[in-house]
């Protein structure tokens, strides 16, 4: 929006900042708020709780009792007069996808949507850099801008239940990976086994938003293969 | 305290509505992974289950819906305290009141059901309720099922190092602050852009009636259309438990302890901490009004309502034995000062 001034800051409730960079996603626009959020994670000001990064903007949650929006909105300034990027300390991960037909209910339907054939969509998917912009949905959604303009499709019309976990989806210019059955509307394109959501504690999610990440195609042998070493390694922890 | 003679109390639910779960205090610091805090409905009333037993706040309790639950002690002994809203409970065929702490011994069977008010009520045992764990804690992510769980039908529960504590039984006080809210404090935003400019005079004006379409995910209300001031969407962005989210359809929903957590719906309003625990024990039917407060309120407002509750949990945290006792010997002092003011000339 012309005339506007970014950042701008706004209130959300007693306990949280909402810190916005624009109104359009754009990877320029998240770099900016994922400069930020690492920014507070290295000196985070008092009372704050926890931040938030999204495509656009951030939201900054804290303890009322210790600080407020004002004193919130200071420390972003200051930390703001250090301009940087966020994009690029990120690490890159590997996700493994298998393409086979059951696993793809809606590959076809997307070549023919952007005129290409099954294995042109397949080899496009998997070219392509992604970031992780954003985490939604449900735990482990992590939402991955990056899709190639040549395979963009637009949602489906309406959700279509009990997806299977690992799903690989994509819709216009993202992607993810479903850690959980859920309904979904966008459309699906393969199934990985590489866990997005771990059972480790401490560190329960194998992205952090701004992490790079790459596709691999692997065949049924070597994906059931890894969900046979997955649930040895459950058994043989529990 | 008693330190019960078997190491654990076993106990099974014999029926139980949906939305049943166990609950800590709620996991913080995981939403930019897409994992809200969940926990407690009402965390005020799941403290104080806690507090009436001396043990600390945050810990696992069952949360009950308003589908009830009936549970039987089927061994060991274990003192118990409930609380939230006002629930029928039923300790083996005697009514108790809806806050109470009561023990419950091999062969009780207990009780929750709804009542005249409230939505959501708690039950925790004086000991550990055993239960998995996810993120290091035990509360139920509703739509997952991550972290301690559902309970259902059947379903056996069990307390470690159970303690009998005859000292604290008795009946609690249901504060002010525990009420379900009917008028609802907001600071408005951050979304008011998006809306037409009669929507927030509407959401200001009107009142909104709580729906059936009520879970741990949030609350859709009914009431006038709050209308967006075109169709233009705007990108995904964080969401708050507190946030008054309005669909394509100008129907306002509020985000609650299990909410998503970015969304593209805009926001009208957010409701300022002090009061969602009130909201979440409003039932389908009830009415609600919006007020409009400024952010520094809201503060001030979380401030005042911290210092109420950390006031309450404390005095119901003292024994009842215990309060008799402070209570008789502040008669023997005032008493004996009194005298010998008395005799003073």
């Amino acid at each position: 929006m012309s005339g506007e001034a970014w950042p701008r800051f706004t209130p959300v409730a007693d306990h949280a900042l909402l810190v916005s960079f624009g109104d359009s996603i754009s990877d320029e626009t998240s770099s900016v708020v994922l400069g930020l959020d690492r920014a507070l994670a290295e000196a985070p000001p008092p009372g704050i709780a926890e931040c938030i990064p999204a495509l656009v903007n951030l939201l900054i949650d804290f303890d009322p009792l210790v600080t407020d929006h004002e004193q919130v909105r200071a420390h972003v300034e200051r930390l703001l007069r250090t301009p940087r990027r966020g994009t690029t300390n990120g690490q890159l991960r590997e996700v493994e996808v298998c393409y086979d037909e059951d696993f793809a209910p809606d590959l076809e339907a997307v070549a023919r949507a952007v005129g290409l054939s099954v294995d042109e969509v397949v080899g496009c998917h998997q070219q392509a850099d992604y970031v992780v912009r954003m985490y939604g949905f449900a735990p482990g959604y992590a939402y991955l801008s990056g899709v190639p303009p040549e395979i963009q499709v637009p949602r489906k019309p309406s959700a279509v239940r009990d997806i299977a976990a690992g799903s690989v989806l994509i819709a216009g210019p993202q992607c993810l990976v479903s850690t959980l059955t859920m309904p979904t509307g966008w459309s699906i394109i393969g199934r990985s086994p590489t866990r997005i959501l771990l059972p480790d504690d401490r560190a329960p999610f194998l992205f952090a938003v701004g992490d790079m990440v790459r596709f691999k195609q692997i065949d049924r042998s070597q994906y059931e293969a890894r969900k046979l070493a997955e649930r040895d390694d459950r058994e043989h922890h529990a | 305290m008693i330190a019960s003679t078997m190491r654990e109390a076993r106990l099974s639910v014999r029926s139980c509505g949906p939305l049943v779960s166990y609950q800590d205090g709620g996991r913080f610091g995981m939403m930019r992974f897409g994992v809200p805090h969940s926990g407690p409905m009402d965390s005020l009333a799941h403290a104080a289950a806690h507090a009436a037993l001396g043990q600390p706040h945050d810990a696992t309790a069952i949360e009950i819906s308003m589908g009830g639950l009936e549970i039987v002690c089927e061994s060991g002994s274990v003192t118990c305290g409930i609380t939230g809203g006002g629930f029928h409970v039923v300790h083996s065929g005697t009514g108790a009141a809806p806050w109470c702490v009561r023990t419950l011994r091999a062969g009780d069977v207990l009780s929750v059901h709804p009542g005249s008010w409230g939505s959501w009520a708690y039950l925790a045992f004086a000991g550990e309720l055993l239960c998995n764990r996810w993120g290091g804690r035990t509360s139920t992510h509703s739509p997952s099922g991550l972290g301690g769980g559902m309970l259902a039908r059947g379903a056996e529960v069990v307390v470690r190092n159970p303690q009998v504590s005859e000292e604290r039984e008795g009946d609690l006080p249901v504060p002010h602050l525990a009420r379900a809210r009917t008028i609802v404090r907001v600071v408005l935003g951050p979304q008011t852009a998006q809306f037409a400019p009669d929507a927030t005079a509407t959401l200001l004006r009107e009142s909104f009636a709580v729906t059936s379409r009520y879970d741990r995910m949030g609350m859709r209300l009914a009431g006038p259309a709050l209308h967006l001031r075109d169709a233009l969407s705007i990108p995904s962005e964080p969401l708050v438990r507190g946030s008054v989210q309005v669909g394509g359809d100008g129907v306002a929903s509020i985000l609650l302890a299990d909410h998503q957590t970015t969304g593209g719906y805009p926001k009208i309003a957010t409701i300022v901490s002090s009061d969602i625990d009130g909201v979440a024990q409003l039932q389908p039917r009830d009415r609600v009004r919006f007020q409009s407060v400024s952010a520094g309120e809201g503060v001030l407002l979380a401030r005042s309502h911290a210092e109420s509750t950390r006031r309450y949990l404390g005095d119901i945290a003292v024994s009842r034995v215990t309060l008799d006792d402070r209570l008789m010997q502040e008669n023997l002092i005032s008493g004996v000062v009194a005298s010998a003011e008395a005799s003073t000339p």
